[in-house]
This record gives C-alpha cells, structure tokens and sequence, in this order.
C-alpha cells in the first residue's frame, strides 16, 4: 500500500501535461489536478464528477457526488445497498443512457471534456471507458469471438491483427494459458471466474482509458475473487480502475482511494437519496475517517 | 472415541410415507385428468390420421405427385397443387419474414415504449392476428386483385394476402424472441463502444434466431393450410401445370383437397384422402425444419 502511495506520488510530479502525449485526438483541457481531499498530494486527475446527481423520473437517486478519479489507481466506490454506487459508476461511461427514465444533472469530466457535452459520442465514451459487469455476460459466441468483438466493431483489424489482439488481452486477464487450446469453443464452457476474466480480457481488447468494474467478483467464489484482485493490480498502472463493491475487505485490500456513499431521506422526499459522504485515500476512511457515518459503516454497525 | 446415534426424535421413528391416504387419492386423480388432456388431443390427432390414410392410401403413390388434375380419377394428380402450395407460401414466408424482422426491431430496440402512438401500433398488430382470414381475403379481392395493384387471380396476389395474414403472428412472435434476449447481452456490446446497429445485428439478433425461426415457421405452417381466403382470390382447383411466375395460375392443396372431398366417386375421394396426407407431412416437415434450425442455433451457444 505505501509503496504504491509512493508511485502515485512521483507519478503526480509529472503533473496533467505530459500525459496529453497519449491521449488519442482528444483536446486536452488541463484542469489543475488537484486531489480531492487535504493531505494527499497534487496527482494526474483522469475523470471527474461534478455536483453529479441521477434522476429516475421522479425519483433522485442520488446526488452532489463530487469525485475525482486518479490515474495509476484504484478507485473503491462502498456503500450499503441503494446507495447509489452503480447508478454513479454507470454515469461515468454513459451506460444510464440505455435506461430511458434516467436523467443526468451536473457533469461528468474525462480529461477535462463533458462526457455529456455535445461533442461527446457515447459511444466513444464506452470505448475508452470500459465495464465489467457484476454478473459475468460473456456473449453466446466462441471464447475467441468473445474478445474480438470489441476490436470489430471498433474498425476491421486484419486476422493477423485480431489473433494478436486476442492473445495479448487474455494474457493481461490472466486466462491465456486456460483457454489457449479451445479459444473456438463457447465462452459458456468456462467457469464463472474465468467468464468474468474473460468479460475483463474483451474490455482489455479495445484498449480502453479507464476500467469501471460493478461489483466484478460478487458471483465468484474466494479464489476466482483473488484471482481478479491480482488482476487488478496488475492492470492498474496501465488502466485507472473504478470499482462498485459491496465488500469492505475487498474495498481496502485493492483500492488507493475509497468514496463511501450512504443513503439520506430528505425533509420533503419519502424515499431514499444516496449521497456522497466521504472520499479519501482507502489508508485514511479504514483508519481514521473524519465523518461518523463512514466509522460506522466500516466498523460494521451500519448497512 | 465412539459416537452415538441420535434416535429420539419429535418426528416418527422412521422414515417413510406419511402422506395421508385421500391425499394420495387426489394427487391420482389430478394426474389422471392431465393424462386424459393429452389423450384427447393424441387421441384425434390419431383418428384423424387413421381414417384419412385408410381412405387415401390406395392413391399415395408417385403418380399423386407426378400427374396433373384428369377426368380419369386414377390419373388425377396433385402436382399443381402441390407446387402452388410452395410457390405461393415460399413466397410470402420469405416476403413477410423480412417485413416482421423490421417492424419488430423497430417496435421491440428503437420505438419508445411509452409513446400512445407505439402502444397504439402494438394493440393494432395483436388485434390483426386475430382478424378471420376471410378478412385478409375480401381486402385482397379489393386492392391486390382488383382495385389499386390489379394483379388479377396470381401466385403475387395469393402471396400477398397471406403475406399480410400472417405477418401479424410473426411480428409478435419475433418481438417476444427479441424481448427475451437478456439485457445483459445488449450492455456487454454497448459497454465495448459497439453502436445500437451493431449490437442489434451482431449481438441481439443471432440470439434471438430460434425464438424467431420457431415463430416464422408457425406462420408459415398457417398459410400453408389456408384455404378461405384464397377461394376469394381465385385459386382454381382444376389447373394443369406448374406456376412458372408470380403472374401464374395456382391452386393450393387446400383447395384441391376440398374439390376432390366434394366429388361424388370414391376413387376422387381417396386422391383428396391422399392429398391431406400430403399436406399433413409438409407441415410437419416445416416443424421439424423449425426444430432444426432452433437446435443448430442453441449449440452455437
């Protein structure tokens, strides 16, 4: 943990420009990457949330999240039940485009450009934002097929190309020495933890910019859950992580940083908003997190 | 150490049936009812068959299939029939096929499903495939026969009607199919930068191919069997060669099948008993070819 505390930091000397070098025909607003909270230092800011809060119709689910996501880290959204995380975790790739009652207030920013601004295509969002979803949903094609897909519909790569492709993003989701003898056969022959390293080696395949991950490991067991874990860590340094989980343990063995979110009944509404409540390095909201809530919460009395 | 059996118990000692005697009674008698359901159907099916192929099978030879309608009831074939019945329910299988394919992604992936106006067309499509077909056969004598199309008495015209008889069944059947393909096919696509095209073409539709095939085909299978309409629409039981076009002459075996049960000579009768036959193995051919074609689908999977 402190050695990748570390890493983040010296990675945050290099400050916001120098990473415009890889950034792929995207103009590059550079907004001072400051980290969210006091005490952790000035760090390469690669997404941001602003006074974002979702409607369903009527209903607020959730609102004013501010967030702030870093590159070369993990980000843990926790919480209990309701609270808001997936809804928030779907804004930041425009998922919650697909659910027509949802509406989306406030702004959602990707290396500086409104992910709901007009030039935004979503997309081109959801190519370089990439999702794992909580239940594995590997598609009924081949294993190979599986992790193709993404590069075909993103441009015709060449056999060659796609071989390649599929060979090196199973071999970053550590499931190519699995499945390298059938890659034809169907993906629904594969155990649910590798369904799920295979659904993380297809969002591998487009080579996104950031990997959001809805509760990826609540369908597996401990050891496919592990597996995963090691994954991420590996992938970090290449592709910022967000994930949605509903485990605390989980929450503080593999992020950097840690937003808990809760639910609030407002004075004129009945039901529930998720709110916000904390966002800080993960070190600090397990040891010594400044607002009451989120101690109950991780010291278990709450949710 | 030893270990000791735990033998007292609120339940009874041992373990076996406690299920009261008129339990078991009714639980037969529901059995028995179910049983005698499925009887009734086998039961018909099996009579129906019984006496149509003892009546027809001194005529179920090659020359049913291979001669064209004669005076001469031991010459009398089907062969017009039989390809008419094919010309004319190919051609409106393939045509309606492709329309209810649309008109469903249209209604099912793209329209809003809280517009009045799509609700609207919905409670219209499910209330047309419950119109007579006889309906389906005046609106065709109007305006595809006479009227605006004039195509005349023709395979186009009979296809056309039972284009428009049966494409209410397929489009529900082929939106059900798609409504059934979980969302969590439609996010993975969309989540790899995939366009609503794409994950429509690519991903949703192979899905949803069985539940469409078995669907289409139950249409088909209909207007393989219609006859009302099509009396309208001029299909002549005496014709003596192939459609060539859609422009040609037809009959279908419905309608030959009615036309030789009419006659008064028995030796008729046994080639309209023989014509049934026919048509019962078409169906039940197409089912099978629906089976087929569910199955391949699935092992895909």
């Amino acid at each position: 943990m402190v050695e990748d505390m570390n890493k983040v930091m010296d990675s945050g000397v290099s400050s916001a420009a120098s990473s415009s070098d890889t950034v792929r025909g995207v103009s590059l607003r550079t907004d001072s990457a400051q980290a969210g909270s006091a005490g952790t230092p000035a760090q390469e800011m690669i997404m941001e949330s602003r006074d974002l809060q979702v409607h369903y119709g009527d209903y607020l689910a959730v609102r004013d999240v501010n967030l702030k996501i870093h590159r070369n880290e993990i980000t843990a959204l926790i919480g209990p039940s309701g609270c808001g995380k997936s809804t928030i975790i779907r804004c930041f790739n425009r998922m919650n485009d697909l659910i027509p009652s949802a509406k989306v207030g406030g702004t959602v920013l990707y290396r500086g450009i409104d992910l709901y601004g007009p030039e935004a295509n979503a997309g081109e969002v959801r190519r370089r934002i990439g999702m794992v979803f909580q239940k594995p949903n590997p598609f009924p094609k081949s294993i190979y097929d599986n992790v193709a897909f993404g590069p075909r519909v993103n441009g015709k790569p060449s056999k060659s190309e796609t071989d390649e492709l599929v060979e090196t993003s199973l071999k970053r989701a550590a499931l190519w020495e699995e499945v390298k003898d059938r890659l034809k056969q169907p993906a629904f022959s594969l155990s649910g933890g590798q369904q799920q390293r295979l659904c993380i080696a297809r969002a591998l395949a487009v080579d996104p910019d950031v990997l959001l991950m809805d509760e990826p490991c609540s369908a597996l067991d401990p050891i496919a859950t592990a597996r995963i874990e090691d994954l991420m860590h590996e992938i970090k340094g290449q592709y910022p992580i967000v994930i949605v989980t509903h485990n605390m343990q989980q929450a503080a063995r593999v992020s950097d940083r840690t937003a808990f979110f809760n639910t609030e009944v407002d004075a004129d509404a009945t039901r529930p908003t998720g709110v916000l409540v904390e966002y800080d390095s993960t070190r600090k909201i397990f040891s010594t997190p400044s607002d009451p809530r989120t101690e109950q919460y991780i010291s278990g009395r709450m949710g | 150490m030893s270990t000791t059996v735990i033998t007292e118990s609120r339940f009874s000692a041992d373990l076996k049936d406690s299920t009261s005697s008129s339990r078991k009674f009714r639980d037969k008698i529901f059995l028995m009812g179910l049983w005698l359901a499925t009887l009734i159907g086998v039961l018909t099916l099996f009579f129906l068959v019984l006496s149509t192929l003892l009546k027809g099978y001194t005529r179920l030879n090659l020359s049913l299939i291979t001669n064209f309608p004669s005076p001469f009831p031991e010459d009398a074939g089907i062969q017009a029939a039989i390809f008419g019945s094919l010309w004319v329910v190919v051609t409106s299988g393939v045509v309606s096929l492709f329309i209810a394919l649309g008109s469903a992604i249209y209604l099912e992936e793209f329209a809003s499903q809280t517009s009045r106006f799509n609700r609207l067309i919905s409670i219209n499509i499910q209330t047309l495939a419950g119109v007579p077909s006889i309906v389906f056969g005046i609106l065709g004598l109007a305006f595809v026969a006479r009227g605006w199309l004039d195509w005349g008495f023709s395979v186009g015209t009979a296809s056309a009607v039972l284009t428009m008889m049966v494409l209410p069944v397929m489009i529900v059947s082929a939106r059900e199919a798609l409504k059934a393909v979980p969302s969590s096919l439609r996010e993975g696509s969309y989540a790899l930068g995939a366009t609503k095209w794409q994950s429509i073409s690519k991903q949703v539709l192979p899905a949803a191919i069985p539940g469409i095939a078995t669907g289409s085909i139950l249409g088909v299978s209909r207007a393989l069997g219609e006859s009302a309409p099509l009396i309208l629409l001029g299909a002549l039981a005496y014709v003596s060669s192939n459609p060539s076009g859609l422009s040609s002459d037809y009959t279908v075996l419905p309608l030959v099948i009615m036309k030789y049960t009419q006659e008064a000579q028995d030796e008729f009768r046994a080639v309209g008993a023989a014509a049934i036959i026919v048509l019962l193995l078409l169906l039940v051919s197409l089912n099978l070819l629906a089976i087929v074609i569910r199955d391949r689908s699935r092992k895909s999977w």
